[in-house]
């Protein structure tokens, strides 16, 4: 199904999701919000526009295989994880920067926990996916 | 003591297999990744168990939030012992891994996920919150049934479908017991539970969710009635994920039921006639299924079942000396059961089958890894002074001071069925000439000296084990003295934990 509605809406509704998804992961340490679901977010960004405009065209976008993302959230993850050991604190302790940064404010290695979470979301949702859409067409 | 360390048997298995999945098709760098992360968690599994041996229960609190508000890891001798266990296990199957495993699986990720499962595995023995140990049970299932169904074949569907509906439901009872337990006493960690469960003023309340823990982990141990879902899937996937499931994923619900009914549940006189009853039953279900039993892993997979018994009926006795035969088998089977499935893979590459009735003439023709073969076997069947001896006779002892001659009998008759099944196994597999009629496809010998070493080597660092554990037995009795006098008296637990 090919709808010229979908497929304008689309080229715009993607990149305010991802800019949402965004917004979540950052929220997410005292609101609702964070990793999970700002990955969800932005994986149903791609998704919508596969629905437009075809797989295919998604992954150009993309540009290499979502795949790729799992290993990279997940060693962001583990890294934010094993870093406070190096420095004499059990694993998962969080760890603040001292002065707040513009825009994002208060910033400490839960955030990098959250944003490897938010890409292994993103890369998990996409594979499987992407893999069942392009076994059907 | 607070040690920040103990963790690291489960980071080096995460952080390998992260860095294997960056490395998704290269199946060479996988193999030595492999090799290497298993290597250096054996090194620092090892460190640990000698710095608990020497010194006293380590404790790590997860985030810095102090028990019992954070999770909490444990390392006391008992999961020390297993995470070192664990780790030669998964160590020798990394290596046989290499080359007995085809490339198809590990281009789907074998390597990684095998390692997530050793992760799963480790974070199980270490953690010492209930709500956490559930979790790492989440993480074995998931990474197990991956392993079971890599492949695809129809009968590994087959098998994987047995073994996720009955792991789920085990989950869901053990998920219930632990919800029911934060209802009553409003706490997950282990030794605050300990504290808090006595305290309840509903007892009735407490032996119903000590019930619902016994259905959850009796089902993941592949305990009576049960059970079957261990001999259907367990034949299924290639011998390499055979031997790690085989060798530690029942072991892990047998751990847990030592720690919740030392810890937790202190089990009433009713409680320990059950668990009496069930080990009885699932010795006697073990041992004739395996009499009847043709496919060698078929065969080896009903006396998991069979020893898993031994295993339980010592905890339903639950006295010192029970408890020492109990432990000291389960490290005995590890490494027995883990190497077993090994040598099935072995002689499945030396004959293509491992139908008993096809094989033949394996002595003739391999004599020096036959004999490696038959060390593991005697061990098995509990020849002095191999390793499964020892326990054998501490459960005896311990049966006779309880007067509980059933579980005495049973102990007998199954150890004479093991006898007899690998006697049969030793003349039909090794002794008989190899049949004429069909045509057996040897695929090892073809090998080269270096994939043959990396093949048969993983069976003999297991051997060595066995035969470390047969003739060092002094120095494990005192292990398992400790840890046994360690699950009795649970104060220096609570007390490493809660710093009181």
């Amino acid at each position: 199904m090919r709808s010229a509605i979908l497929q304008t809406a689309s080229r715009y509704l993607l990149p305010i999701l991802l800019l949402f998804s965004v917004f979540l992961l950052l929220r997410g340490h005292y609101y609702p919000g964070g990793g999970f679901v700002g990955g969800l977010v932005a994986a149903i960004a791609f998704v919508l526009h596969s629905f437009a405009h075809g797989t295919t065209n998604t992954m150009k976008i993309i540009g290499y295989k979502p795949m790729a993302l799992i290993p990279v959230g997940l060693g962001i993850a583990s890294l934010a994880m094993f870093l406070p050991v190096l420095i004499g604190y059990p694993v998962m302790t969080g760890l603040w920067f001292e002065e707040p940064i513009p825009v994002i404010g208060m910033m400490g290695s839960a955030l990098f926990f959250d944003l490897g979470v938010y890409l292994v979301v993103i890369g998990v949702v996409l594979t499987i996916l992407f893999t069942i859409s392009l076994h059907t067409h | 003591m607070i040690d920040n360390h103990i963790i690291a048997p489960i980071l080096i298995h995460l952080f390998t297999a992260i860095i294997q999945l960056a490395c998704w098709s290269k199946t060479i760098t996988q193999r030595v990744l492999s090799i290497a992360g298993a290597t250096s968690g054996f090194a620092f599994s090892f460190a640990l168990f000698i710095k608990v041996y020497n010194g006293e229960i380590l404790t790590m609190n997860a985030a810095n939030w102090e028990a019992p508000f954070g999770i909490v890891f444990v390392a006391d001798l008992f999961s020390s012992t297993l995470v070192l266990l664990t780790s030669i296990a998964a160590l020798a199957v990394s290596i046989f891994s290499s080359v007995g495993v085809g490339k198809a699986r590990m281009l789907y990720g074998y390597f990684p996920i095998f390692h997530f499962l050793i992760m799963g595995l480790n974070g199980a023995f270490l953690t010492g919150d209930i709500f956490n140990l559930y979790v790492w049970f989440e993480v074995i299932i998931i990474a197990s049934f991956v392993l079971l169904t890599l492949g695809g074949r129809k009968e590994q569907l087959e098998g994987a479908v047995k073994y996720m509906a009955l792991n789920i439901l085990a989950s869901t009872f053990f998920l219930t017991g632990i919800g029911i337990l934060y209802g009553i006493t409003g706490t997950l960690n282990m030794a605050d539970l300990s504290l808090k469960v006595p305290l309840v003023e509903d007892q009735s309340i407490v032996n119903l969710t000590a019930m619902f823990f016994i259905i959850g982990f009796g089902i993941k141990s592949a305990v009576f009635p049960l059970y079957f879902w261990l001999p259907s899937s367990y034949h299924t996937p290639p011998s390499a994920v055979a031997a790690t499931f085989g060798g530690l994923l029942t072991k892990v619900g047998l751990y847990a039921m030592f720690r919740v009914f030392t810890l937790i549940f202190i089990p009433n006189e009713f409680m320990r006639t059950v668990l009496i009853v069930l080990a009885i039953l699932t010795i006697l279900t073990g041992a004739f299924g395996a009499l009847v039993k043709l496919d060698i892993r078929r065969l080896f997979s009903y006396l998991i079942v069979c020893h898993i018994g031994f295993i339980v009926g010592g905890l339903g006795l639950y006295t010192k000396i029970a408890f020492m035969g109990a432990i000291f088998y389960l490290i005995h089977d590890i490494m027995v059961k883990t190497n077993l499935f090994l040598i099935s893979g072995l002689i499945r590459q030396m004959r293509g089958t491992l139908d008993t009735p096809k094989l033949g003439g394996l002595y003739s023709e391999y004599p020096k890894i036959s004999l490696l073969m038959a060390l593991v076997l005697f061990s098995l069947v509990g020849i002095p002074p191999l390793s499964g001896f020892w326990p054998k006779i501490y459960l005896f002892e311990a049966s006779f001071n309880a007067n509980s001659y059933f579980f005495i009998a049973s102990l007998i008759l199954a150890s004479f069925i093991t006898l007899y099944v690998i006697a049969k196994l030793w003349a039909e597999v090794f002794w008989k000439e190899a049949s004429r009629t069909e045509p057996l496809s040897d695929s090892f010998k073809e090998l080269d000296i270096f994939r043959k070493t990396l093949l048969v080597l993983p069976v003999g660092i297991l051997a060595a084990g066995t035969l470390f554990i047969g003739l060092n037995a002094e120095f494990i009795i005192q292990v398992v003295d400790r840890i046994s006098n360690e699950l009795l008296d649970t104060s220096p637990y609570i007390k490493a934990v809660l710093g009181k």
